[in-house]
């Protein structure tokens, strides 16, 4: 190691050499390092997985564009929308199909535990709405109360969820109903519900007698092939009358939900901060370090001082400390990191775990924040005064 | 400046402090220092030995009075030639001053380091010849820590003359060691420096190493009262 750092910067490793010295403090230093980047990681997996909790209800759905009641600000949240406005769309001569959704959590009642499950109230007539990998199954739910369940859901045990099939349905209460399950798909906990579920629209209004199939909660178009979204949206703007709807591509609503979650819901904002006292920590972590070093070697720098040494020596020596502070940390806290996303995942079923992008930009920020660190512990070398030393 | 000379300070005062606890160290010090002379400074503690030893050195700013080392005027020189004239000079510390995380070898290649030109095996080759020089062969690898009082002199005298300066400024090199090392640092000093031609200005009030000077300057409260040719 010595000797590469010695070959990547020219002249000895001092930085390498002063921190290797007292094995015992680089040890701690580095566990410091490394305890900061697991902190980062379990703040970002988690905000990540909040990420990819949002948007995975829109990977059930295939649709160009999503018409939602102007409180909505998430596919959970909001009023709902007149259905009028679905048959209005279909004046739209891009416009080729459209499907009321309709959106809510059961309990489903398993004694000391319920299980709630996010359920989508779809036309099972409809399959060119749903993605392929449910779609073929949606026929099933032309029977009254059947539903497709998730068999990803939290609390379903892997064997319960094996044995649902068209041929060995699982019957269950929930909503003061029998429900029964057909099939699965594959879905996954989310920070809303315990998992998902797949009813007909029938079987949702059933479940939810207050609530009219006049009105979902949002309704979904497909324009015909090679359509202008942003064209039709700006018509059916003009064709419907009601200002106050959220016209969007399903994309953009998906973007949409993902800020809002991200920004403006608690949870995103804490994992926010989270993500921000990780660093703060690292930083603090780094320059305590390096600022300690320096102190504790004031005298050899002034040594170097009067030798001829000038300031980019020194900079240097903090800077190659800071990074192989940053480096050297960042691999336990990796391995940590990942092992902690992977056993939170496994135990809470939501989409964590650890990413090459994440992965990256963690480490990039280590390295940079480090330098940083270092940028300012070298303020300290200020106090270095070669006249001193006589 | 005569070429023979090395350092001529003429007319050097120096206060430390401001306001009225404003206080002058030296007194209309005149010096000069011979090419390749052994010259030791004497005086009570107090006396402005060390304040000579930093203005000399480039490590203050010469307030009042004319000095020209190496025949550049230090009265006015910017930092970056205050450190480049200090890259040509040589510093030995009472307390040695070694790092404490480099081998013997490491703190001696630090003596080369800051010169451009030289590659890493050329500042090891010196520096592992500089520490036979001195007696340390078998202690190349050694860390400061596992070296006695005087074999860590002894390495930061290889350290000042491994880049050939032309003048070493050693502040109380013996201080701290017993006779016989004190005797042993000097005497390699001035052999080492007889051999390449460095001129050497050593500041102490050990009167056991004066019989190796070939000049004996004697300060007192900031003034010059006594100089001493032996050479």
């Amino acid at each position: 190691m010595s000797r590469l750092l010695q070959a990547i910067f020219g002249r000895l490793p001092i930085g390498w050499l002063q921190l290797t010295h007292n094995r015992t403090r680089f040890a701690a230093a580095l566990a410091g390092v490394a305890f900061a980047n697991v902190l980062v990681f379990v703040q970002l997996g988690i905000m990540n997985s909040m990420g990819a909790a949002t948007l995975r209800p829109y990977e059930f759905f295939q649709a160009d564009i999503m018409i939602s009641a102007g409180d909505s600000n998430a596919m959970t949240d909001g009023g709902n929308v007149a259905r009028q406005w679905l048959l209005q769309a279909m004046a739209d001569p891009d416009v080729t199909d459209g499907m009321g959704l309709f959106l809510a959590n059961v309990a489903w009642d398993r004694g000391e535990k319920d299980i709630s499950l996010s359920t989508f109230g779809v036309d099972p007539v409809k399959p060119g709405f749903i993605n392929p990998a449910i779609a073929g199954d949606l026929a099933l739910l032309e029977v009254q109360d059947a539903t497709i369940l998730d068999r990803l859901a939290r609390g379903l045990t892997k064997e319960e969820a094996a044995g649902v099939r068209p041929q060995t349905p699982l019957a269950f209460e929930a909503q003061g109903r029998t429900l029964v399950a057909y099939t699965t798909f594959a879905g996954g906990g989310g920070f809303g519900g315990d998992g998902y579920m797949f009813v007909s629209d029938q079987t949702f209004l059933s479940l939810f007698p207050a609530r009219s199939s006049a009105a979902p909660d949002h309704i979904l178009l497909k324009l015909r092939p090679g359509a202008n979204v942003e064209a039709a949206i700006a018509r059916l703007g003009r064709l419907i009358s009601d200002p106050s709807l959220r016209i969007r591509s399903f994309a953009q609503a998906a973007q949409d939900d993902l800020t809002y979650q991200q920004t403006r819901r608690p949870t995103g904002i804490i994992f926010g901060f989270g993500v921000l006292i990780g660093v703060l920590v690292g930083l603090v972590i780094v320059y305590q370090v390096l600022s300690t070093d320096v102190a504790d070697h004031l005298r050899e720098y002034a040594t170097f001082k009067a030798m001829g040494y000038g300031p980019g020596f020194f900079l240097g020596v903090v800077f190659e400390e800071a990074l192989v502070l940053g480096i050297m940390g960042f691999i336990p806290g990796l391995i940590v990191g990942t092992g902690i996303l992977s056993l939170m995942g496994k135990i809470t079923t939501l989409p964590l775990g650890m990413s090459v992008s994440m992965a990256v930009s963690v480490f990039i920020g280590t390295v940079v924040f480090s330098a940083l660190s270092g940028a300012i512990a070298t303020r300290r070398l200020a106090a270095a005064d070669p006249a001193d030393l006589f | 400046m005569d070429s023979k000379n090395i350092l001529e300070a003429s007319g050097l005062n120096h206060w430390f402090g401001t306001g009225d606890a404003r206080k002058q160290a030296l007194f209309d010090v005149n010096l000069t220092l011979r090419r390749g002379s052994f010259t030791v400074l004497m005086g009570p503690s107090g006396s402005g030995k060390t304040t000579v030893l930093t203005l000399v050195g480039c490590l203050r700013a010469v307030q009042d009075g004319q000095v020209t080392l190496l025949e550049q005027q230090l009265n006015g020189a910017s930092e970056a030639e205050l450190v480049a004239l200090r890259r040509r000079l040589g510093f030995i510390f009472q307390a040695h001053n070694l790092h404490e995380s480099l081998t013997a070898t490491q703190n001696v290649v630090m003596g080369l380091q800051m010169h451009r030109g030289v590659s890493d095996a050329q500042a090891q080759h010196a520096a592992v010849h500089a520490l036979g020089l001195v007696g340390l062969s078998d202690r190349v690898v050694y860390m400061p820590g596992n070296l006695s009082g005087g074999q860590k002199q002894r390495v930061a005298v290889a350290r000042a003359l491994v880049g050939n300066p032309a003048l070493v400024l050693a502040d109380e090199p013996t201080a701290a060691l017993d006779k016989d090392s004190a005797a042993e640092v000097v005497d390699l000093l001035k052999r080492m420096g007889a051999a390449r031609g460095t001129t050497t200005l050593l500041v102490t009030h050990d009167n056991r190493i004066l019989d190796r000077a070939d000049r004996i300057l004697t300060l007192e409260d900031g003034r010059i009262v006594r100089i001493e040719d032996r050479g």
